[in-house]
């Protein structure tokens, strides 16, 4: 029996399996599954309508006040010399006075005075607040919102001297005690006012100068005391107050009537919180005694900006969470089926360098989860931003202008791509490991989208722990409140403690190391 | 006449076709309980699940005993302890409901559903089958998950605090609110099985019902924190099957809960019961 074999020779092309042709076979992969895309799309349309659904829901700034501004929770925040939002309650204790002149203080003690400030029953912190202020301010009235410029001993952040609501400069970095007092001084010189501090009352230091354009001739003189909402990780949002102690108060040139008086600025509290107080309950004014030059002046509240109750913009761009599990979901598939149904070892031997095909398949995953978070956010910030809008929500509520083109919008966008790409990369890692569809979805769910419940749900202070060393630290991408230095922040007013991009970074260690232990283990285990 | 007939007696009751169905429909269900206990015996998987469930539970119910704690010099304590003690079911009911997917998505994912079917006709039968026996090792599972973290509540909690001095009485069964709380949660993790096995019969596909019972379940919690409202607040944690189910772990404050114990774990077992009927329907009318 005769017969000829000829020998079959492959028409493609020979030579190495360039990494472009591997990427163009993990790319063809994804794409032919009906099932994964129509999956993501129908993930992108359901994280927009979620956005917009979170945007609306429950939004009640729908009244306004007699002053045409919003009220949110029932409290409309003043509005400062420039228009802004700013909080103002303290107690005051002053005098007019006219023309140039200069006032001199020394504190000699700051203390908590929570006790006996709120009603019995109400639960009470008792430590003194880190930002609690205890100082001079010269100011153009005594009503919310007055321009005014104050040099001021705070507990635990030195002196400082703060103007018009969102101005800080530090002084020297002191604490007072019995044994260290600290000597304050605010001058005046036409629209000019400039603090000086001194531990003897001799030598004195400038710590700078606020120029008050427009400040009156006669304007309130005087001491102050402030202390803002618990900062503390398991007291967060309680009402808490400061005892300052002033000694030789004295007022130099301009023209005063001689007689201290005590004032509440603004109401005892600008929002009692709901948890700690019973109806009824609410803290009782500031108060001060005086006993020759020696003044004890207790108060509450704080003078800076306003920071709002919660991230409205930010919280309702939660809504890409629904996206971000349809993510995970297919990105574990997408490793895991290959596995299921043997299609793995097909790979490999196509490919037998098993770090680069899971380069590949990385790479296919994160460029697609961008592609998703760009778009689903791109399209979500402004239509939610416009949502608010319409409920009333305006900046402070979230940053000023954060629309698409401004640097905070970009931030949103560009960090929420950013995010989906770290969550495929790290999914596709644990796929790896894991090899089997459900512990890889679960797994991925588990360090993702677990921890950004977590982040809302547990205690302040675990919920800090959670936003610093889980990958919920990315979801600071998102965060569009304002961070003032002079303003303590917690985790439940949607504040990170690291900043956006090192939150995105500590997520990205997370997808590194994975991936590092998923390409040891690819190499040493059969497929 | 609505008794099982005892296998002896079954000659004599042959004649009567009706009775006749009923017993072959029973010994059907004897049957379909064998073989899907002999799968699930020997898929070795889900017992290391079902430990790491019991486990989980402990372990997190042990941690919350220790971290959070009542120093009444610094703040007035008002937690509940047998809430706290039970902490755990918030992460040992992943895995409750990974293990309620596995039992009929496994078999979809092999094509072992198909030479089940075949042996097995009587689709309904095999369903009720898998969830009898998934209500029963998840009893079990979920009865020593509760049972270990009040253990270690009674341990630890003391040590955190919540003594008699503090005014917390030592965990106890013999108090009604703590026995609901405990029962309860163990109800509440068979509910979440049920949940589990509807909705992968339903979607009869691992993955996509691993997450969609994940983000069921935790997506409630979330809203309720983010939404500026506390009406719409109340809402989500009267309606969401895990805010809900957990309301029968609350023995303090009961007048101001977004819903009651009882009728929270109401709202779960009316979540279960449509998760089930949807996959039965789907099982019922879909090609294996």
């Amino acid at each position: 029996m005769n017969s000829t074999i000829t020998s079959y020779l492959s028409q493609r092309r020979q030579g190495s399996d360039g990494f472009g042709a591997l990427l163009r076979a993990e790319w063809t992969k994804f794409r032919t599954v009906p099932a994964w895309c129509m999956a993501v799309i129908l993930a992108t349309a359901g994280a927009l309508g979620f956005c917009l659904f979170l945007s609306s829901n429950g939004a009640n700034c729908s009244g306004t006040s007699p002053g045409g501004r919003p009220i949110c929770n029932g409290q409309a925040p003043p509005s400062g010399p420039g228009g802004e939002r700013v909080a103002d309650s303290y107690y005051f204790v002053h005098q007019p006075q006219q023309g140039n002149g200069s006032i001199t203080v020394q504190v000699t003690s700051l203390t908590n005075a929570t006790h006996g400030f709120l009603p019995d029953n109400v639960a009470v912190s008792d430590t003194t607040q880190p930002w609690a202020k205890a100082g001079l301010i010269v100011t153009t009235s005594t009503k919310q919102g007055a321009a005014y410029g104050a040099v001021m001993v705070t507990a635990n952040h030195g002196v400082r001297m703060q103007y018009d609501y969102t101005h800080d400069i530090a002084g020297p970095a002191v604490t007072v005690s019995s044994t260290s007092a600290e000597w304050l001084r605010l001058a005046r010189s036409g629209d000019t006012l400039t603090g000086y501090a001194s531990a003897d009352g001799t030598h004195w230091t400038k710590i700078a100068t606020a120029v008050l354009s427009g400040l009156p001739q006669r304007v309130q003189t005087g001491m102050f005391v402030a202390s803002p909402d618990s900062a503390e990780p398991h007291q967060a949002g309680m009402v808490t107050a400061a005892s300052g102690v002033f000694e030789h108060a004295s007022l130099h040139g301009g023209q005063g009537d001689g007689e201290w008086r005590g004032t509440q600025v603004g109401a005892g509290h600008p929002r009692g919180q709901t948890g700690f107080f019973e109806p009824g309950q609410q803290p009782r004014p500031g108060q001060f005694s005086q006993s020759g030059g020696t003044f004890n002046v207790t108060g509450s509240g704080d003078i800076g900006p306003y920071l709002p109750p919660d991230d409205a913009l930010g919280n309702s761009l939660l809504g890409m969470i629904i996206a971000l599990i349809v993510v995970i979901t297919v990105v574990a598939l997408y490793i895991t089926a290959e596995y299921r149904r043997g299609l793995i070892r097909t790979t490999f031997s196509a490919s037998p360098r098993r770090g680069r095909v899971l380069a590949a398949k990385a790479i296919v995953g994160a460029v697609g989860a961008f592609a998703i978070g760009l778009v689903a956010a791109a399209i979500a910030l402004p239509l939610t931003e416009r949502l608010l809008r319409s409920h009333s929500y305006a900046p402070p509520w979230w940053l000023t202008g954060a629309g698409l083109t401004s640097g905070t919008g970009l931030r949103i966008v560009l960090g929420t791509g950013a995010l989906f790409a770290i969550a495929a990369v790290l999914t596709i890692a644990i796929g790896a490991i894991a090899r089997r569809s459900a512990a890889a979805v679960t797994a991925a769910f588990v360090v993702v989208v677990l921890p950004i419940i977590l982040m809302f749900t547990l205690p302040e202070s675990a919920a800090q722990w959670v936003q610093k060393y889980t990958p919920a630290a990315a979801l600071g991408i998102q965060s569009s409140i304002p961070h003032y230095q002079q303003v303590a922040c917690y985790a439940t007013k949607g504040c990170f403690p690291l900043s956006p991009w090192a939150g995105l970074g500590v997520f990205a260690l997370y997808a590194a190391a994975s991936s590092g232990i998923a390409f040891a283990l690819l190499r040493q285990r059969d497929a | 006449m609505h008794t099982v007939p005892e296998p002896h007696a079954e000659e004599h009751l042959a004649s009567e076709t009706e009775l006749a169905g009923k017993c072959s429909q029973w010994q059907d269900m004897a049957e379909a309980l064998h073989a899907e206990w002999t799968k699930l015996r020997t898929a070795g998987i889900n017992w290391w699940l079902l430990a790491g469930a019991v486990l989980v539970t402990v372990a997190i119910s042990a941690v919350a005993d220790s971290v959070i704690t009542c120093r009444p010099e610094v703040m007035s304590c008002t937690q509940d302890t047998a809430q706290l003690s039970l902490s755990g079911i918030w992460g040992g009911q992943i895995l409750v409901a990974v293990v309620a997917v596995l039992a009929i998505s496994d078999e979809y994912d092999t094509g072992m559903i198909q030479t089940t079917l075949a042996a097995m006709p009587r689709r309904g039968t095999v369903f009720a089958a898998k969830a009898l026996l998934l209500i029963a090792i998840v009893f079990v599972a979920a009865a020593l998950g509760v049972g270990g973290s009040f253990v270690a509540g009674r341990f630890i909690l003391p040590l955190s605090g919540f003594t008699a001095a503090h005014g917390f009485a030592a965990l106890s069964l013999g108090n009604a609110p703590t026995l609901r709380a405990g029962v309860g949660s163990v109800l509440y993790l068979a509910l979440i099985a049920l949940l589990g096995l509807g909705i992968a019969t339903a979607l009869r596909n691992t993955a996509s019902a691993v997450a969609s019972v994940l983000g069921l379940l935790y997506l409630f919690p979330l809203l309720a924190k983010v939404t500026g409202s506390l009406t719409w607040q109340r809402r989500y944690e009267a309606v969401g099957p895990m805010p809900a189910g957990l309301a029968i772990q609350a023995t303090k404050g009961l007048n101001v809960l977004p819903i009651q114990p009882w009728t929270g774990l109401g709202v779960l077992a009316a979540w279960a019961a449509g998760a089930m009927l949807a996959g039965w329907l789907v099982l019922l009318t879909r090609d294996a």
